[in-house]
């Protein structure tokens, strides 16, 4: 057994694993964890097909953002496992049938010749030069400039959907604004003008004069 | 001593790699973590001298055995275990915050050849594993059943994915102007002296990346995930001893990670300033050395000036003003790199 | 339209941070003022309201008459005084504890003794190993004040010029 094909097992072992125990393991934080787990597994069999920069990008998105939000949010539920478990008995012959499809499916495919091993050959190994990153971002934007643009849109009409769906106007509220009470000089608050003297004498025995 | 090679070469080629990098490891580690024990100390002298006070000087001569001792009262603490607490996730959460603050050291280059692993993705590992230093908060926040823990984790989680962003965007321009995300390709191409560094081109970048790796860090002014004054220690509040220690391994090592990384990406790394004579005598590695140092200086100078952020000015100042700075100076040094003469600027 | 341009200039060039970070930086020069606490130490005014002690006249006769006045006037209630006849018709006390607990070295039982026999004199680096110690006997007291009298004398002639 080579480093390489060691390093695969390591990984695809630990990725199952981490799979499984997600699904099974009651407490969600943990489950969530293990979904971490799960993606940096699947990362490290990324490199060993040397798509590193998938790999990382795959650490970089998933379980440096996208997980951080998911156990945010699991982290503030207080879910009772008891009632969880109610509803088991009643979906358990759908879920059984959906279960069963899906390893018969994976059967057939993965028993078949069109995905054996002999129809596969391993890709040439690429020079010591070449760089995943590069040529990743050339087919990017030569061929697939499109739908890489398509998809940047959509994933920008998202995110104004999402601001524009939580954004409400409260002009009732004060808040502070930092920035212009920094900005505030004293000429903006104060006004020295120049006037004559007065007499405060004179002017209060005007007003009991009235 | 040739016996002792004759055994190395019987070995077999994967165990003398397996050896060989292990002792990298080693020669990277010890210095670093040396380090961080050092900046604990430089941390309070200079702390204590912006605040005319003289810092620890009781521990050996000036107090230069301070860390060590702080080491040894800590190494030999009882570590308190909580009621209730998740006993695996909160043993486990202090190793989450200081593997990825080590693991990162792998692909900093010291000098052009002094690197472990000169990856082609080096900047992307590290962002990536920097990412995942929050899950020690996060997960220490969480196990600690602690509400003041979970406070902190919550306040770490939404603004560690906040100025990651920025961070990231701030980046994005630096490999613009590089054309690489190797760092050893990235410090080269700021070769020949002060005026070839990318501070000038990306000063905002620069500031949006510094300011962004002190949110990351959890340093003063934005640790609100510790916020003494408010929740007691934040995150770590029932942590003690060894485990508490390792909390602030990992977060000392982050602060050298970054400032290494801004002397890398900004100061040319370990180029001289000036390639003339009196410069160029002093050995590559302190240059980078003393460029780092200047910025763990700046670290504990703003540490020592400001005061700390309220958690919503922290998330307005991520999202509302670092990330759009950071796009607008993307897009400026993408229009003069390419549709302007004035392109050189940027490269 | 040019001050909100240097308004911008200013903060994106964070001018008020760096000011900020000069007033520190400038400090990180400055003399220390730390006091190097158990070798140096800061002079202690005659006034000073440290431990206890009951005084003798100089023929070595105990200056305590048992008025009790300072039990009375003691804010926190730390005194304890007992008192009985001598065999030579003078009244004194067979009792005079205060508990160092409970003083709040307010000075208002030397203020009040008619014959400057409590007085607090200018040590404040004491301690208490065991429980109970921290009761101070008369006898205790007098030992203090035999063995810093010079001291104590000094320091009220110092003051006596303000009294």
């Amino acid at each position: 057994m080579t480093f390489l094909q060691f390093s695969f097992y390591f990984f695809a072992a630990a990725l199952i694993f981490a799979a499984t125990m997600v699904v099974t393991i009651r407490n969600p934080v943990k489950a969530v964890l293990f979904l971490v787990l799960a993606f940096f597994s699947a990362a490290g069999v990324w490199i060993t097909l040397e798509a590193e920069f998938l790999a990382v990008v795959m650490v970089l998105v998933y379980v440096g953002a996208v997980m951080v939000l998911f156990l945010f949010v699991v982290m503030m539920l207080d879910i009772n496992l008891t009632r969880l478990k109610e509803g088991f008995g009643e979906y358990l012959p759908i879920g059984g049938i959906v279960a069963v499809l899906l390893v018969v499916e994976m059967a057939i495919i993965l028993s078949s010749k069109v995905f054996g091993p002999a129809s596969m050959p391993r890709p040439p190994g690429q020079p010591e030069t070449y760089s995943n990153t590069a040529e990743l971002g050339k087919i990017l934007y030569t061929e697939y400039a499109y739908p890489f643009e398509i998809a940047a849109i959509i994933l920008l009409v998202a995110i104004i959907a999402a601001i524009s769906l939580t954004l409400r106007r409260r002009p009732e509220t004060r808040y502070q604004k930092p920035a212009s009470q920094v900005s505030v000089k004293s000429s903006d608050r104060i006004k020295i003008i120049s006037m004559d003297a007065e007499n405060p004498h004179a002017d209060s025995q005007g007003e009991s004069g009235k | 001593m040739s016996t002792l090679l004759s055994l190395w070469g019987q070995l077999p080629f994967a165990i003398q790699v397996a050896i060989e990098s292990l002792v990298k490891i080693v020669a990277i580690l010890v210095p670093l973590l040396l380090m961080v024990a050092y900046v604990t100390y430089a941390e309070r002298k200079i702390i204590g001298y912006i605040q005319v006070r003289v810092g620890p000087n009781r521990v050996g001569p000036r107090g230069w055995l301070q860390p060590i001792a702080d080491f040894l009262k800590l190494f030999f603490k009882e570590i308190v275990i909580p009621t209730n607490a998740n006993r695996a996730l909160f043993i486990s959460a202090p190793v989450l915050s200081l593997i990825p603050a080590l693991a990162a050291w792998a692909v900093i280059p010291f000098t052009e050849t002094l690197v472990l692993a000169n990856l082609d993705i080096g900047l992307l590992y590290i962002l990536a594993l920097t990412s995942m230093g929050v899950y020690g908060v996060i997960v220490a926040g969480w196990a600690s059943n602690s509400k003041y823990a979970f406070l902190g984790a919550m306040r770490s989680a939404a603004q560690i994915v906040a100025y990651e962003i920025a961070m990231g965007f701030a980046l994005v321009g630096l490999l613009m102007a590089a054309g690489s995300l190797n760092l050893v390709e990235i410090v080269k191409a700021q070769q020949g002296g002060l005026h070839q560094w990318y501070l000038w081109p990306m000063f905002p970048l620069f500031l949006v990346y510094f300011i962004s790796g002190v949110a990351e860090t959890n340093r003063a002014p934005f640790d609100v995930a510790e916020g003494e004054s408010e929740i007691v220690a934040g995150f770590h509040v029932e942590y003690s001893g060894i485990s508490f220690m390792v909390f602030f391994m990992a977060e000392y090592a982050n602060m050298l990670l970054i400032a290494t990384l801004a002397a890398i990406m900004f100061l040319g790394g370990w180029y001289a300033p000036f390639d003339i004579a009196p410069f160029n005598w002093i050995p590559p590695f302190f240059w980078l050395f003393g460029k780092v140092a200047v910025f763990m200086f700046v670290f504990l100078w703003l540490r020592a000036t400001f005061p700390r952020y309220r958690y919503d000015q922290i998330m307005r100042l991520g999202w509302k003003v670092f990330i759009p700075v950071t796009l607008v100076w993307i897009t400026v040094i993408g229009v003069f790199r390419f549709l302007t003469p004035w392109g050189f600027i940027f490269r | 339209m040019l001050n909100w341009i240097s308004q911008n200039f200013k903060t994106f060039l964070l001018v008020e941070l760096v000011r900020g970070l000069s007033v520190t930086g400038r400090h990180l020069f400055k003399r220390k003022t730390t006091i190097q606490y158990p070798e140096e130490k800061t002079p202690k005014s005659p006034r000073f309201r440290g431990l206890h002690a009951l005084r003798r006249y100089p023929n070595g006769e105990e200056r305590c008459i048992a008025c009790k006045l300072c039990e009375a006037v003691c804010p926190a209630l730390a005194i304890t005084i007992e008192s009985e006849e001598r065999n030579d018709g003078t009244r004194r006390t067979t009792r005079y504890d205060i508990d160092l607990f409970k003083c709040i070295y307010c000075g208002f039982c030397e203020e009040a003794c008619p014959v400057d026999s409590i007085v607090e004199t200018d040590i404040h680096e004491f301690h208490f190993e065991n429980r109970g110690e921290n009761v101070m006997t008369k006898e205790m007291l007098l030992a203090v004040g035999d063995q810093y009298e010079q001291q104590i004398a000094d320091a009220r002639r110092a003051d006596s010029a303000f009294r």
